[in-house]
């Protein structure tokens, strides 16, 4: 009886996710003004940075406070293809991917070693590292950074200067793309594996599994999706320098946005994006102008608020609310 | 050989004040295992006492330490009632997340009340003054803050080995059940530890605006440097923080002297991966 009602949930859950991506690509049409359509995409983008994220954090259990250093490497992997060497961005884009994969083994591979907290400081060092490291580097553009020539815009350029609708249906492809891959991963071996890790890494061992290589995989993974994310950004903002990309708030966004959703499951990173990115975009155009900060206080508070009373994320408040639904209908039954 | 001496010493006397504000995070982190990503915002708001209470009231910092100490205590006690009390059993990253959206909310409260700007006190007792010890220069501010941060280290370091409540508080921080059945008073004991943890970033922060500008930035770097200094000195040891302070303290001021200033950085998080990678648990972890 019970496990009916929480397959059911998770049917609705996935039911609701299928629609929303249903109506997903029909809201250009509804939607005119300018700031709605930036307000989408960057719900797109947020949400598809957290679910890159969670392959790492939520399904493997490895908490990583470095992806903003690979979101970089594919922010500086577009930019320097655009601006530094005066070509199309795909290739840069891919060579990003590639070099945040690679990056992400090398610099994980010792850090694996390290456990709890100890993990935590050093991702944020690394991150810091990176940071200081291409302030000074000129080859890609040191604290200036790089800013985006005037060129023609479409789709082969990626960029898009008179409407957002261009920006939306790439940021929409890379939702499709990075929710499918995670999508994909969840009932592949792989999949298991990761979460077998997550949930005890020496029973995973006794069972076979070589927990480094899946950890290793899952940072890699995880870490050219990010990158790929970080390419769209840098397109869509047509400039980057290093403490834009790679910061550590911008490595608290991925974390936030996965856990406050619900780390650890599909629709999670959609949630928290859907419901911090609009609040944090509307409150900054609210109160930005008020000597600044309330934004970001009002920001804080909630994600105070919502790490003390639900901590299984926004996915978990869901949860309670449709236990509590069906438990009513269960008692309305029962009294008829 | 002589420069080389100078910035060794420079170097030292940072680190002290490293030391101090690794000693307070040291403190919470050892006992209760959280990390609060609240502690450089700490420094940060007692810097702003300690400048308000100087510009307003022309008192100096040598003397509003002991108000930025008791202010931070305050705050200290009150983030563990209202936020950290509601954290314990959840997920060990729960307290870290709602610690980073305190830090959000206290940094941008400072910076809407008081602006971006940097915030200079002038004409303090110690502002300028150095002296002189056979060719090496001390000045006058780092080296009382050094002072201080040595003294109250000291101080926190005999209260938790060796009186009544620091037995009672290794007691909590070893098994809190085990504690609670003995009849210590855990929830006082928590409540004291993030009041006093929260007094030694306080009274580091209290004596810095005698030689360094306040703006509401200026905790993010120190609150990262104390969570490296205690990672590296080791889990809950405070002779490891003080002894990573020093050493973070000298890779800084070498790093910036001979390589280039920004450097320091790359060096202090350089060598925290470098002694992680050879002992997982710090210096003195085990």
């Amino acid at each position: 009886m019970m496990n009916t009602k929480v397959i059911d949930l998770k049917d609705a859950l996935w039911l609701l996710l299928l629609a929303v991506l249903a109506l997903l690509p029909l809201v250009p049409f509804v939607s005119g003004s300018f700031f709605g359509m930036h307000v989408l995409i960057l719900v797109l983008l947020f949400a598809s940075m957290a679910q890159a994220w969670n392959i790492i954090g939520g399904y493997c259990g490895q908490v990583s406070f470095g992806h903003s250093v690979f979101f970089g490497i594919g922010a500086y992997g577009a930019g320097m293809a655009v601006v530094t060497y005066g070509g199309l961005p795909w290739g840069g884009i891919l060579a990003g991917m590639v070099l945040a994969a690679v990056v992400a083994v090398i610099i994980s591979y010792p850090c694996f070693k390290l456990t709890g907290h100890y993990f935590a400081i050093a991702t944020f060092a690394i991150v810091e590292i990176f940071n200081r490291a291409f302030l000074v580097w000129e080859w890609v553009g040191g604290a200036l950074g790089l800013d985006y020539p005037v060129i023609e815009e479409g789709l082969a350029n990626l960029m898009w200067y008179e409407t957002k609708e261009g920006y939306y249906y790439c940021a929409l492809g890379l939702f499709v793309i990075v929710f499918g891959i995670v999508r994909w991963l969840e009932s592949h071996r792989f999949g298991y594996y990761m979460r077998a890790v997550r949930e005890g890494q020496e029973t995973a061992e006794s069972l076979g599994v070589n927990s480094t290589a899946v950890k290793l995989g899952a940072m890699a993974i995880s870490a050219a999706l990010a990158a790929l994310c970080g390419s769209f950004f840098v397109q869509y903002n047509l400039r980057v320098d290093p403490p834009m990309v790679m910061s550590l708030d911008m490595s608290m966004k991925f974390v936030l946005v996965t856990i406050l959703g619900g780390s650890g499951t599909l629709a999670g990173p959609l949630l928290g994006a859907a419901v911090l990115i609009p609040l944090q975009e509307y409150t900054r155009a609210f109160w930005g102008g008020l000597g600044g900060g309330v934004d970001l206080m009002i920001f804080g508070v909630l994600i105070i608020v919502i790490v003390i009373k639900e901590p299984a994320g926004i996915i978990g408040i869901l949860a309670g609310i449709g236990k509590s639904l069906a438990r009513r209908g269960g008692t309305a039954q029962g009294g008829a | 050989m002589e420069t080389f001496a100078q910035v060794v010493l420079d170097g030292l006397l940072s680190g002290m004040v490293y030391a101090l504000v690794a000693a307070g995070l040291c403190l919470i982190w050892g006992v209760m295992d959280v990390i609060n990503f609240a502690h450089g915002e700490y420094l940060m708001i007692a810097m702003y006492v300690s400048y308000w209470l100087g510009f307003l009231a022309n008192i100096d910092p040598v003397v509003s330490v002991i108000a930025a100490g008791v202010f931070i205590f305050i705050i200290g006690a009150l983030t563990y009632l209202l936020i950290i009390r509601y954290t314990v059993g959840k997920p060990p990253l729960a307290a870290l997340l709602a610690t980073f959206g305190l830090a959000m909310f206290l940094k941008n409260l400072c910076l809407n009340r008081f602006s971006p700007n940097f915030l200079i006190l002038s004409d303090t007792w110690l502002g300028g003054k150095t002296f002189q010890l056979g060719g090496l220069i001390f000045p006058a501010p780092q080296l009382a803050a050094a002072a201080l941060a040595l003294i109250v280290v000291g101080l926190v370091y005999l209260l938790i080995n060796s009186t009544r409540f620091g037995w009672a508080v290794q007691a909590t921080a070893m098994d809190r059940e085990a504690a609670e059945l003995m009849g210590i008073d855990t929830e006082r004991i928590y409540i004291l530890i993030f009041g006093i943890g929260g007094a030694c970033v306080g009274i580091a922060g209290g004596i810095m605006p005698s030689y360094l500008a306040v703006h509401p930035e200026v905790g993010s770097l120190f609150g990262l440097i104390a969570f490296v200094c205690v990672a590296m000195g080791g889990f809950g040891s405070i002779p490891g923080a003080f002894l990573a302070g020093l050493l973070v303290g000298v890779a800084e001021a070498l790093a910036g002297f001979y390589i280039a200033p920004v450097f320091k950085y790359i060096a202090v998080f350089g060598l925290y991966l470098a002694v992680v990678f050879l002992r997982p648990k710090g210096i003195f972890g085990w």
